[in-house]
């Protein structure tokens, strides 16, 4: 077997060395009845390029987004990524090291890790960010988590333009703490609902998405301050990291927690994972905060250098009294992260969000020209939502038979029915051309004709 | 003026209806480099052995209880921005709180100094 | 002949004494110190090129930022620069022996980079059309059904994003069982000897935890759980037991203490971290497990990539795989249905919510079958059973030196050695592993598990060979023996030869440094601006 170093014959000379006769000795402690010889019912070892063939087989049914009109967004993009990035995070020295807890011989990782908090902090526009999360949903269950935490109150609002899967995962994880409540609105694909009347003194945090699911930008400050008032957190959620090349802070509107996804910048698709989730405080709640963190210092002979920090928070150490049970970052995926945002900068975030940006307003000019497609959003980023006359499910699958895939159906991820059940949600990258664009109003017409 | 000691590792130093409570020296030292003290609440009520507050090292995170009932009425602010005077002066200036005593004939469950120093040795 | 007396000298020369002076760049030789990007990058340049937009006529309502965000860029050559550098900086199983106990540090196959990286698998979107990518659901399933047949089980939940995160959708799976039965109960049972994730799980779950003392050979007894269940009638909830447990040992009881949680109407949570000492040998499922993740990080060799990204896959006994989270695959014969909503849900199937959005790590799930696919059901026993005799090895050639504190005993995957035989050198555990850094090895794990004094826990993997254990042992035999010699220098401070010395962590800790700050200009005196 390639990967095994051991020949017989040292495998032999290892048993005799240790003084049993067999390796099943080795074994003994394995009650008898539950001991197996052989696993019959799979398939025995194979050779690099049978594996390939079979993979590569599998692989090959998939329709991939480069491969035709690509339009598909709702919480992962599309995007562009620099060779550079994926070339250096397959470095050994990246790729097969461990969590840096022995600090002298793993500076690579953790000065990453320092650039990469510094960044998201920057880009977020607060004061601290750690070292990430598994994603943006699992970091938004976590923020609210937190939230209660700091405000010692149990009740999280949720805006109607959260990420329905992003809901499902808060609901999942707080719904088992005694006392806890969440309040979900009702879908809100316009920005129009009213978030403040929800706002109370029982209220930890209320979290609102912005660009939303369904692409609308909401202004979080006046959120902010009825959240503040009521002495309650603002949890400010984005799934699409490049917005924030364009759009003002969530910091400077007032967010207390600010959580995302990271995938756009440096990742993959990779049909939902790994990804890397980003999130980001304010110093005063440093001690509360979830995850991983790096922090500056100096070694015995003064010379800069990072550590892991403040791990008494971690599980590791407080087990049952921990603030999360998480025991992992996101770290390949934040290094990708933190590469392709050092090519990009903050010029380079700034114009990739413009071609964005320029992209989806090409694309929704086209299709809201077409009979019977209605824009929704009056302010978005690079993903907005249409309504159509027929089931959008339909219209999805009528256009990918057509060769352009065309967005999200909001059903599928929203049961709720009346008029859901015709939106879809569109995104528009730099990835598409005017070729794209083209095409998919073509077949929208056609489909809806 | 008395001193009582918890099996906690805390002490009290009682003035009139008010103790002063801090962590021993024999616990500063079982922490190692204390880098944060969490303080309770001015005004908070309490009963013996609630958790109110906390003191964590690099390597490990440990509640203070409440070593009898009562209303904290202060925090030592000191602690909060020089934590490592708890490696100091455990048993002097790095006091973590005041408590108004609730219901003073809980002392009389506490140890004296010769009964925490054997309680001490037996660990 | 023409005599060339030109040219440079090709001899070294007579050894001199170590550099006598400091370099001017810090840098000594291949080992370069690097700024932050942050002192080294700049505004008006980048790495990529991309052309401005012909207009731009933003439709962003009053939303927009006022200046872009402050941070600087590197060009392409700058950026690759950099961070090779810094990954110079890193220790790496592809560099040495990683022996972590606990944590198994083996061989990632790049192979599985190369599948990872197919189009059909790397530029897929969860959300596109189901119809559209048939090959991923047929990945996910056909993964599922070797962790299903490796561990006895008849269901999994895929969805987690790493081990911890696995045990949280076991333990909720566990909460909801029990909440169907109509019943309430509030305590978690835990070894003292468990990974700190336990119970930090099951408090983040709800539950209380109560802890079971090992015994004085590392292992749990079933009386002791007997005795925790009686004095708890009725309201023990669950039992999260490792096994094999983190001191390298088979818990030799481990079907009578499943039968007992059972019996007492609980759940018997496994944590599967060190499954991989036992793939081929046993099914856990045949020992009475409820619920188990697997670290396909750990055992199934998807890299570990400096702290993630993991993947923890739960299977789930049949009593509570009707409460396995959405999404999940339906199988009808030979086609696959997904169900992602409840209104999708048939008869029986009652999901306790969702772990996280789309379908967990699929980047993970092609990297651990090109693994399983490699190794085949042979290729993954012997595993195992190399795992375990790479390990036993390593104990036999120490156990005279260092001290076992469970006996002379075969041990698992992992060997598990105490600091007693450091009594009296002024050597510590910390010490010790420091020093095994200046020698060229990362440190094992040390300080765990906790029932033990200054544990020292070694897992050497299977993807050692002979050659590379027997230089570990000398190393290490060489390091006891200096320890017991009182050489305290080549230990105290320690290391002396790693790009950094020890790190102060107190002063990380007491004024936390998380982000790059720019200095204060440096002043001017007033008569010379």
């Amino acid at each position: 077997m390639r990967y095994l170093p051991l020949s017989d014959n040292d495998r032999a000379d290892m048993l005799a060395r240790i003084g049993v006769e067999s390796i099943d000795e080795l074994f003994a402690d394995i009650p008898e009845a539950v001991r197996l010889e052989e696993l019959t019912t799979l398939p025995r070892r194979k050779t690099e390029l049978q594996v390939e063939r079979q993979l590569g087989a599998m692989a090959n049914k998939n329709v991939s987004a480069g491969s035709l009109p690509f339009f598909v967004g709702a919480g992962a993009y599309k995007h562009h990524v620099p060779a550079t990035v994926d070339h250096l995070i397959q470095r050994s020295e990246f790729l097969t090291s461990y969590t840096p807890y022995q600090p002298e011989i793993t500076q690579g990782t953790l000065q990453a890790l320092f650039e990469f908090q510094t960044q998201v902090a920057n880009l977020t526009g607060m004061e601290v960010a750690n070292a990430s999360m598994y994603d943006g949903s699992t970091g938004t269950a976590e923020a609210v988590l937190m939230a209660h935490r700091v405000t010692r109150k149990k009740k999280a609002v949720l805006s109607g333009g959260l990420h329905p899967q992003y809901r499902e995962v808060v609901e999942g994880v707080s719904a088992k703490l005694p006392g806890a409540s969440v309040v979900a609105l009702p879908a809100d694909p316009t920005g129009t609902e009213d978030i403040l009347a929800q706002i109370d003194d029982e209220t930890s945090c209320v979290v609102v998405q912005s660009p939303s699911f369904y692409g609308q930008l909401i202004d979080l400050k006046p959120i902010a301050e009825k959240a503040h008032a009521h002495k309650a957190l603002l949890i400010a959620v984005f799934t699409e990291v490049v917005s924030l090349g364009l759009l003002e802070s969530p910091g400077a509107q007032g967010a207390d927690i600010v959580v995302g996804e990271g995938q756009s910048i440096g990742n993959p698709l990779t049909f939902g994972g790994p990804y890397v989730g980003l999130f980001a405080t304010r110093q005063k709640y440093i001690r509360n905060m979830p995850g991983r963190l790096c922090g500056e210092t100096v070694d015995a002979e003064g010379k800069r250098g990072f550590v892991l920090t403040l791990s008494t928070r971690e599980q590791h150490i407080r087990r049952d009294k921990a603030t999360s049970n998480i025991c992992t970052n996101s770290g390949l995926c934040s290094l990708a992260f933190t590469i392709h945002m050092t090519m990009l900068g903050g010029n380079g975030l700034a114009r990739l969000a413009r071609v964005n940006h320029m992209n989806a307003v090409a694309l929704a000019d086209a299709l809201a020209a077409i009979d019977g497609v209605e824009v929704l959003n009056s302010a978005f980023f690079n993903e907005f939502t249409i309504r159509t006359p027929k089931n959008a499910h339909d219209v999805i699958e009528a256009l990918a038979e057509k060769g352009v895939l065309g967005g999200v159906p909001v059903c599928r991820l929203d049961k709720s029915g009346g008029d859901l059940d015709n939106l879809i949600v569109v995104a528009s990258t730099e990835v598409n051309t005017d070729e794209d664009r083209a095409a998919y109003a073509q077949a929208l017409k056609e489909v809806l004709a | 003026m008395s001193t009582y000691f918890t099996k906690d590792h805390e002490w009290l130093k009682v003035e009139g209806d008010v103790a002063t409570v801090g962590i021993t020296d024999f616990a500063q030292n079982q922490l190692g480099d204390v880098v944060y003290v969490e303080l309770p609440e001015n005004g908070k009520s309490v009963s013996q052995d609630d958790e109110v507050a906390v003191v964590e090292s690099v390597k490990a995170a440990s509640e203070v209880y409440a070593p009898v009932d009562g209303e904290i009425v202060e925090g030592n602010e000191l602690l909060v921005d020089e934590p490592a005077k708890v490696n100091e002066e455990a048993e002097g200036a790095a006091w973590f709180f005041k408590i108004k005593l609730g219901n003073a004939s809980q002392l009389e469950g506490l140890m004296s100094e010769a009964d925490y120093k054997a309680f001490v040795e037996t660990l | 002949m023409t005599m060339n007396t030109q040219g440079r000298p090709t001899r070294s020369g007579e050894a001199s004494e170590p550099m006598p002076h400091q370099t001017f760049t810090g840098n000594r030789a291949l080992d370069m110190e690097e700024p932050l990007i942050f002192e080294i990058g700049h505004m008006d340049n980048c790495g990529v090129d991309l052309d401005e937009p012909e207009n731009f006529t933003p439709r962003l309502g009053n939303h927009m930022r006022s200046e872009v965000v402050d941070l600087p860029a590197l060009s392409e050559p700058e950026t690759m620069r950099h961070y090779v550098r810094l990954s110079r900086n890193n220790y790496a199983i592809d560099a040495g022996l990683y022996p972590l106990g606990s944590c198994t540090m083996k061989h990632n196959p790049r192979l599985n980079e190369k599948m990872a990286r197919l189009p059909g698998f790397a530029d897929i979107h969860p959300l596109q059309p189901i119809s559209t990518v048939p090959g991923a659901f047929e990945l996910i399933s056909e993964l599922a059904d070797w962790l299903m047949e490796l561990t006895g089980t008849n269901a999994v939940a895929m969805s987690p994003k790493a081990g911890a995160h696995g045990e949280q959708c076991g333990m909720m799976a566990i909460k909801h069982a029990i909440a169907a039965k109509g019943e309430e109960r509030s305590i978690v049972l835990v070894p003292e000897s468990a990974h700190g994730t336990n119970p930090a799980t099951a408090a983040l779950v709800g539950y209380k935890v109560v802890s079971i003392p090992a015994r004085e050979d590392g292992t749990v007894s079933v009386d002791a759980v007997i005795e925790k269940i009686e004095a708890h009638e009725g309201q023990v909830a669950a039992l999260m037991l490792t096994n094999p447990n983190t001191c390298g040992l088979f818990e030799p009881e481990v079907i009578e203490i499943a039968k007992a949680i059972h019996d007492a109407g609980g759940y018997f949570y496994c944590d599967g971290a060190n499954f991989n000492a036992i793939v081929g040998k046993a099914k856990p499922g045949d020992l009475g497990i409820d619920a188990m993740h697997i670290n396909l990080h750990k055992t199934f060799s998807t890299p570990h990539g400096g702290g993630g990204p993991g993947s923890g896959p739960v299977v789930l006994s049949d009593r509570l795989a009707p409460y396995a989270p959405l999404p999940f695959i339906r199988k009808n014969g030979e086609e696959l249905e997904v169900v992602e909503t409840t209104d999708q849900l048939k008869g029986g199937e009652q999901p306790f919510g969702r772990m996280t959005a789309f379908f967990g790590q699929m980047g993970m799930y092609v990297r651990a079958l090109s693994y399983m696919l490699s190794h085949g059901s042979d290729g993954l026993k012997q595993a195992s059973e190399d795992a375990v005799l790479n390990a036993n090895y390593v104990r036999v050639g120490l156990q005279d030196l260092m001290t076992l504190p469970f006996g002379e005993n075969p041990c698992m995957h992992e060997v598990l050695f105490d600091d007693s035989f450091l009594k009296d050198t002024g050597v510590s555990t910390l010490d010790f592993a420091k020093a095994m850094i200046d020698e060229g090895y990362h440190p094992m794990t040390m300080y765990f598990p906790l029932v033990v004094s200054g544990a020292m826990l070694i897992e050497p993997t299977e993807s050692e060979s002979r050659a590379s254990l027997d230089l570990f042992v000398a190393t290490m035999r060489d390091l006891v023996m200096s320890a017991k010699a009182g050489k305290k220098e080549r230990f105290e401070g320690a290391p002396f030869l790693a790009p950094r010395r020890r790190l102060d962590e107190t002063a990380a800790a007491r004024k936390p440094v998380l982000k790059w700050v720019a200095p204060e200009p440096t002043k001017v005196a007033p008569e010379l601006a």
